[in-house]
């Protein structure tokens, strides 16, 4: 079921008639016609949690701002740059004014002065259609001034960023939108308090996914979301499914829907016929999974908060990367280094100097110029930026090093330098992998 | 301060998103960059004078930021994305290939001052792979064979425009 990839069902469901013809903006009606705390009541009561990564409790979020500030924000996070996760693209390409009604009704919920869509800059042309969309929106009386005729105003702009996958990071966010250089803030003050967010106001900051659920939210009620999904973790999620499968791309389905389900029935299996050997589900940052072959019972793990993380793992943004058997890990341990290490920001020495070594020694094992010793090297760098670093992008960069090594230590073991064996010098090797 | 004179209006209805001056640094570094095909010395200048900022300042964010340029590129900016993802999917060999076919180095330019290459992180097109972004317009589900159509049509295109 669609409730976010809905452009999938209707063609052009990116224009504003054809949205409208679809219930479009129904939902921001029917919370202009309730109290604003009503509707962060029926937002916590659906169970939504934010699809950014972390899957904290939106409503609760929303309930954390203070009602007797006059000034407030609301910034949607599309800066969608971990690695494999394409889904915010999707619905801001096909969906848009989704988005935007989602967004009106938290702005509307915390009773904000204005909506900050933040876009990565590579997202260019979609952040322009964006302001297209938003345009037509505002002829059609439905953002900005006295919305829908309810008297309540609130303009929604979009900002694009230049290529910073830590802005992200919803505090580098507010600092780029500041028209600083992306840099993650120290907390406490939070982004909810005062002195913690946009300009110092109180702020909400929301993944693009999660905000585009709330509009369905409002219309269909707390209680059907709910029936969808498992006990924690309600309703539908966008899985991007990329690397060794024969259809890569977004897959929206139930939460606690199973790994095999996903893979097999929906994305159509290991590409080749071959077996399965490894799954990254959130991108560069989470644990990696082992998987034995395609019969591993690892696959029947259900794909929600709860379950992942019983599994090792975590759901994560849902940015599911599948390796086969002849995927070399210590390679892909390899390239999520060298991604950490180029999106550090650099302001605290625990990241910006593991990343750096890492990547060095990570290197040398892939030209198998490494001693065993090295192995346990790169693991202790890695432990010892857990928990170590100003934002959670130090953990993320230690993660794929703990994990792979303790999962698949015979990768690494091979590339240690034998003295009779011929070295092969060239820094991070092209994918051994089917291609 | 040719970008005041040519973009007044566009620059005041940036100003009159926001409730600072300075948030209008990085679209005005994107105009300027857009105007010059880099971020010139010139450019953070202006940017500087608009946002009411330190040049220095400018500077520092538009060095933070990979999108802005600070040398000068080719007419086409070719960004391949090599990262997991799309290496999964064979862009380790695409760029290899297309490095080769250019005769150029990573971060080069050809000789012919049309095409910049670069190897970048994540695109958000992982399951197009291999993919780039020439200009920041994706391009996905590449070969050598549709690549080289494209060079033949963006060569045509620059002949056009001389
Ligand atoms: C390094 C880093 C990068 C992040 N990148 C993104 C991102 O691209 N998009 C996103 O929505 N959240 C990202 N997050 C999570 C945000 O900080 C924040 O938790 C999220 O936007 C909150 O929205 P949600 O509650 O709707 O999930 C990132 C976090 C970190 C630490
Ligand atoms: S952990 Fe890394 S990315 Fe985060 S603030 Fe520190 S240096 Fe910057
Ligand atoms: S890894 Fe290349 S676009 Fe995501």
């Amino acid at each position: 079921m669609n409730i976010l990839l809905r452009g999938r069902d209707i063609p052009d469901l990116h224009k504003l008639d054809v949205y409208l013809k679809h219930g479009g903006y129904e939902g921001l009606k029917k919370a202009l016609s309730m109290k604003p705390a009503e509707v962060i009541e029926l937002v916590k009561a659906s169970g939504l949690r934010g699809r950014g990564g972390a899957g904290f409790p939106t409503g609760l979020k929303w309930s954390f701002i203070p009602q007797n500030e006059p000034v407030k924000y609301v910034t949607v996070n599309c800066d969608e740059s971990e690695t494999g996760t394409f889904k915010d693209r999707e619905i801001i390409e096909t969906n848009p004014h989704q988005l935007i009604e989602g967004a009106l009704i938290c702005a509307y919920a915390i009773q904000a002065t204005a909506v900050y869509i933040y876009l990565r800059g590579e997202f260019w042309d979609q952040g322009h259609a964006l302001d297209g969309y938003i345009e037509e929106a505002r002829k059609a009386g439905l953002v900005f001034d006295n919305i829908a005729g309810s008297g309540w105003s609130c303009p929604v702009y979009t900002h694009l960023g230049a290529g910073a996958y830590i802005c992200g990071e919803e505090t580098a966010l507010l600092e780029s939108l500041e028209g600083k250089m992306g840099q993650p803030r120290v907390r406490p003050p939070f982004p909810a308090n005062k002195g913690g967010g946009l300009y110092g106001e109180p702020t909400v900051i929301n993944n693009v996914e999660t905000l585009t659920n709330v509009p369905w939210i409002m219309v269909q009620g707390a209680e059907e979301y709910k029936k969808i999904g498992t006990e924690q973790s309600a309703g539908t999620k966008i899985f991007c499914v990329s690397g060794h499968v024969e259809k890569p791309g977004n897959y929206e389905l139930p939460l606690g829907i199973t790994m095999r389900e996903l893979l097999y029935t929906h994305a159509g299996g290991i590409r080749g016929g071959k077996q399965i050997k490894a799954i990254l589900p959130s991108g560069g940052s989470g644990p990696i999974m082992r998987v034995n072959g395609n019969d591993d019972a690892i696959l029947d793990t259900k794909l929600s908060y709860e379950d992942m993380a019983k599994a090792g793992s975590i759901l994560g943004s849902a940015s599911i990367i599948v390796m086969d058997e002849d995927t070399d890990i210590a390679w892909v341990a390899t390239k999520a280094i060298q991604f950490f290490k180029h999106e550090s920001c650099g302001k605290c020495t625990p990241c910006r100097e593991g990343t750096y070594w890492l990547e060095k020694v990570c290197e040398r094992i892939m030209a198998n110029e490494a001693q065993l010793s090295d192995i346990d090297l790169v693991s202790n760098i890695a432990k010892n930026m857990q928990g170590m670093t100003l934002c959670a992008l130090g953990d993320f960069a230690a993660n794929p090093i703990i994990h792979t090594v303790k999962l698949f230590p015979e990768d690494f073991k091979k590339h240690i330098a034998q003295p009779s064996a011929p070295a092969v010098k060239k820094a991070a090797q092209p994918a051994p992998a089917g291609d | 301060m040719a970008l005041t004179e040519k973009y007044g209006e566009l620059i005041q209805k940036t100003f009159a998103k926001y409730p600072d001056k300075r948030s209008a640094v990085m679209p005005m570094l994107h105009l300027a960059q857009q105007e010059y095909g880099w971020v010139s010395p010139e450019g953070i200048q202006e940017v500087a004078e608009i946002c009411e900022m330190d040049p220095t300042q400018v500077k520092s964010i538009a060095g933070f930021y990979t999108m802005y340029s600070e040398s000068p590129k080719g007419k086409y900016w070719l960004q391949v994305c090599t990262d997991l993802a799309c290496a999964l999917g064979g862009a380790d060999k695409f760029y290899e290939d297309l490095k080769a076919e250019l005769g150029v180095e990573d971060g080069g330019t050809t000789e012919d001052g049309l095409f910049t290459v670069e190897h970048v992180m994540c695109l958000a097109a992982c399951d197009k792979a291999p993919m780039l972004q020439c200009n920041f317009h994706f391009e996905e589900k590449l070969d050598m064979e549709k690549m080289r159509k494209r060079l033949a049509e963006w060569r045509a295109e620059a002949a056009k425009a001389k």
